[in-house]
């Protein structure tokens, strides 16, 4: 966009970045506040039909769609309220750092080609590193309260997110190796084409690390079965025993934008991101969105937009589907689970994948014989049109040249090519 | 050197405070008022002192302000789950001390109700200790069941948790019409939601890592500390006073078949039907006091029916409440009965007035929380609501 300013209207750099960033950030903050508005709703409608209850239905008409908004209202008017011995100041920003961290992580987050706040080269780091920040919030809040469930709470997630993050990041090193890059928006368009070509069905290892890498973001969100640190039966209300009103909705939304951040990185890893399962506007248009350009391109993107997020729709209902489902674990089975199964099961998995490329046996794409381009999309082929720049949008060569030379060179710098 | 191995061994040596902490009596999973003292080291609890009191209504000194009709609603109060077997076990106490027999549709009667409260009181005991464990969705189905069994309760004496129902005599009401046919249709379709309950919970992997092993109260221990009915039989002793009780209470049961709900060499009675032990469960562990309590459902369900048939064929009239001011015979009387939660014994003496002299209740929640101490010494924090959810107390009953 700021492109666009600048060499179609003649704006000055600096004030074609600033409104970019602008507009990207209004756009990127309602997404994630009416997606965690939405999430929430979603989240009681559907424990209510599992638990043979109808969940809210009078706010907002017929399916209680308001009722989101209607509680937000009711947290926004309550009492400030802090306990008398809690350390005033850090008891105050621990909500803004887990909603901060959450929140963050979405900049760098694509929602289809190009539409995203900064196409940065290192997406994938960038993205996981800002979300294990929301940690701290939550341990900061734990030790601020002055109370003893509280800090158990603070503890246990310091003790969880010690477990989790060791296999989360080797899940997520897989697609990265198999793509070769660490651009969310490559990985996801290097998915391209029949449902064979996502990375779940890559071979046989990527389709388990797809189960490790999504049970590891149900604790990295703090989901049952790994919701330890706000155990209610346990530990009252855990980390935010002591919270109310709007630092307290503030967790929570920064529970659910982590929901909507995991499961968005899963569908990217392994789901294909945008592309469906038949590449349909390949057929309609005759090539991919990342070859496309004005209406054309719109369309597919709009139509990849819908894709993407029917499947972290989906995600985020598998999550809340489990969290309605199943007993919680203990705190020392988690650290067993993460450490014992879940970190030599990822490893193995990484050795696997590795040893499948190297090998050079045939990927989940190479099943169907139908390529859209009649030519075979082997994914190294893939890799190396996109290295040559085949694939990339155009109109924004430049801002993927320097990505692509930090490639090229096997380099990886942070900051992409702005 | 020597300094460098100096600070190692102070670093290895660091001793982590140990913390007080207060469980309750405001807490989600202490069943109640219950209030644990917790000493822990970290995540580790090294020990555990139950505090009560904090439900003590004075409801054996009203007993003694009161004549045994009137004082049959404050026995409601005691274990509110099962309302129901309190009025039984009080009615016959006194019964016995006036010895007085109730008719034969009255005592069937009263085993129709005293079993479908038995469902009722282990719903809630499994619902909740799913809570316990995070899993939240058993509750609500275990709820709407017993939601069923409390609109039968609601048809027959206008009350949904205090019934005062069963009194002195018999009852005070016989079923209303049609009232049978609803009970029956309601087993009927509870038979196959028994089974959404073992899925969801009995043989679930995180359920059974999270209460196989935990909390084991041998055999020895159970008795020495006076543990009774699931608790008891949890831990593998073959007792159930409707079958060992005493003959007052036990001819009841006369003519029922039923088999006491027990292991015996690997194996429960009936176990053909339901899932197997898991390798991880030891006897006398959470998970088998679970699953004392799911069996027990679903023998009260063939209690029932068998009571139904009785019923039916039996003649007369379902019992007679004595009047209010009846007075009592010289002497004193001691029954214990077999509630869900296990034996509860109520005493009365009486000096010949109307209202006894005293009235003393045997809780059964009150033994079987006594080793709470014991048993959760050096368990992790997590373990304390698995252990004290399967001992299932309900506090109105241990401090009356």
């Amino acid at each position: 966009m700021s492109e666009f300013l600048i060499n179609s209207w003649g704006w000055p750099p600096f004030y074609a970045h600033a409104c970019a960033a602008f507009v990207a950030v209004v756009l990127i903050l309602h997404v994630i506040a009416v997606g965690a508005m939405f999430f929430i709703w979603l989240e009681r409608k559907v424990a209510g039909r599992i638990q043979d209850r109808l969940g809210p239905t009078r706010v907002g008409g017929k399916f209680g769609w308001l009722q989101t908004l209607a509680d937000g209202i009711k947290l926004i008017a309550k009492e400030d309220l802090m306990p008398a011995d809690a350390d005033g100041m850090l008891f105050r920003v621990a909500p803004y750092i887990a909603f901060c961290a959450s929140f963050s992580s979405f900049i760098a987050l694509p929602f289809a080609t190009g539409w995203v706040g900064l196409d940065i080269n290192v997406a994938v780091f960038f993205v996981v590193a800002i979300l294990g920040l929301e940690v701290f919030g939550v341990i900061l809040a734990g030790y601020a309260s002055a109370s003893k469930w509280s800090l158990f709470g603070a503890m246990r997630e310091a003790a969880q997110v010690v477990s989790y993050e060791v296999p989360l990041g080797l899940c997520i090193v897989i697609p990265v190796t198999i793509a070769g890059t660490m651009d969310l928006t490559k990985i996801s368009n290097l998915q391209a084409g029949w449902f064979t070509n996502w990375y779940i069905f890559h071979d046989p290892f990527t389709f388990l690390t797809s189960f490790v890498f999504f049970s590891c973001a149900l604790a990295s969100v703090n989901r049952a079965p790994f919701d330890l640190a706000e155990a209610e039966s346990e530990l009252v209300a855990g980390f935010h025993t002591e919270y109310s009103g709007l630092r307290w909705s503030f967790f929570f939304m920064a529970e659910y934008g982590s929901m909507f951040l995991v499961s968005a990185l899963g569908v990217i890893l392994f789901l294909g991101g945008w592309n469906g399962p038949i590449p349909l506007g390949q057929f309609v248009f005759g090539a991919h969105a990342a070859e496309l350009s004005g209406l054309a391109f719109f369309l597919v993107n709009l139509l990849g937009l819908a894709n993407f997020m029917f499947k972290v729709v989906l995600g985020v209902t598998l999550m809340i589907w489990i969290r309605w489902t199943l007993p919680r674990l203990r705190i020392d089975q988690v650290i067993t689970t993460c450490w014992k199964y879940f970190t030599p099961i990822a490893a193995v998995m990484f050795i696997g994948v590795i040893s499948w490329q190297l090998l050079g046996l045939p990927s989940g794409g190479d099943l169907l014989p139908l390529h859209v381009d009649g030519r075979p999309r082997l994914s190294g082929d893939v890799r190396e049109q996109h290295l040559k720049g085949a694939v990339l949008p155009q109109g924004s060569a430049d801002r993927h040249s320097a990505a692509r030379r930090a490639l090229e060179g096997n380099l990886v710098r942070v900051g992409g090519g702005h | 050197m020597s300094t460098v191995e100096k600070t190692q061994i102070v670093e290895f040596d660091v001793r982590t405070d140990e913390m007080l902490v207060n469980m309750g009596p405001q807490h989600p999973s202490t069943h109640g008022v219950l209030r644990l003292v917790l000493r822990t080291d970290g995540e580790i609890v090294s020990e555990v002192t139950p505090h009560l009191g904090y439900l003590h209504r004075c409801a054996e000194k009203i007993g003694e302000n009161l004549t045994p009709r009137q004082w049959s609603p404050y026995t409601d109060r005691m274990d509110y789950l099962a309302g129901m077997s309190m009025n039984l076990g009080w009615s016959l106490c006194v019964e016995k001390l006036m010895n007085l027999h109730v008719t034969e549709k009255a005592r069937h009667l009263r085993v129709i109700i005293a079993e479908m409260q038995r469902i009722a009181s282990h719903l809630v005991g499994m619902g909740v200790y799913g809570l316990d464990l995070g899993s939240f969705s058993p509750f609500l189905y275990a709820f709407r069941e017993r939601e069923k069994i409390l609109d039968l309760f609601e048809e027959v004496c206008g009350a949904r948790l205090t019934y005062s129902y069963l009194t002195v005599g018999g009852a005070t009401a016989d079923f209303p019409p049609g009232w049978l046919e609803k009970c029956e249709s309601f087993l009927e379709q509870f038979l196959p939601v028994i089974d959404e309950y073992h899925a969801l919970l009995t043989t679930n992997a995180i359920f059974i890592k999270r209460c196989a092993g935990i909390g084991v109260i041998s055999r020895e221990m159970a008795i020495s500390y006076g543990c009774t009915g699931p608790v008891l039989r949890g831990s593998g002793v073959d007792m159930d006073l409707r079958r060992d009780g005493e003959e007052w209470y036990t001819n009841m049961y006369d003519g029922y078949a039923f088999e006491v709900i027990v292991e015996k060499d690997g194996h429960y009675p009936n176990d053909h039907t339901y899932p197997a032990v898991p390798p991880e469960a030891i006897l006398g562990d959470s998970w088998h006091r679970f699953y004392v309590r799911m069996l027990e459902v679903r023998q009260a369900v063939d209690l029932v029916h068998q009571a139904i048939d009785c019923y039916r064929k039996a003649e007369g009239s379902c019992g007679d409440p004595v009047k209010i001011t009846e007075k009592l015979p010289k002497g004193e009387a001691y029954l214990e009965t077999e509630a869900p939660r296990g034996q509860m014994g109520f005493y009365v003496v009486s000096d010949g007035s109307a209202i006894p002299w005293r009235v003393k209740a045997r809780s059964s929640c009150f033994c079987n929380l006594s080793v709470t101490s014991d048993l959760c010494r050096n368990t992790l924090i997590a373990d304390i609501p698995a252990i004290i959810g399967s001992l299932d107390i309900v506090m109105g009953e241990i401090d009356r």
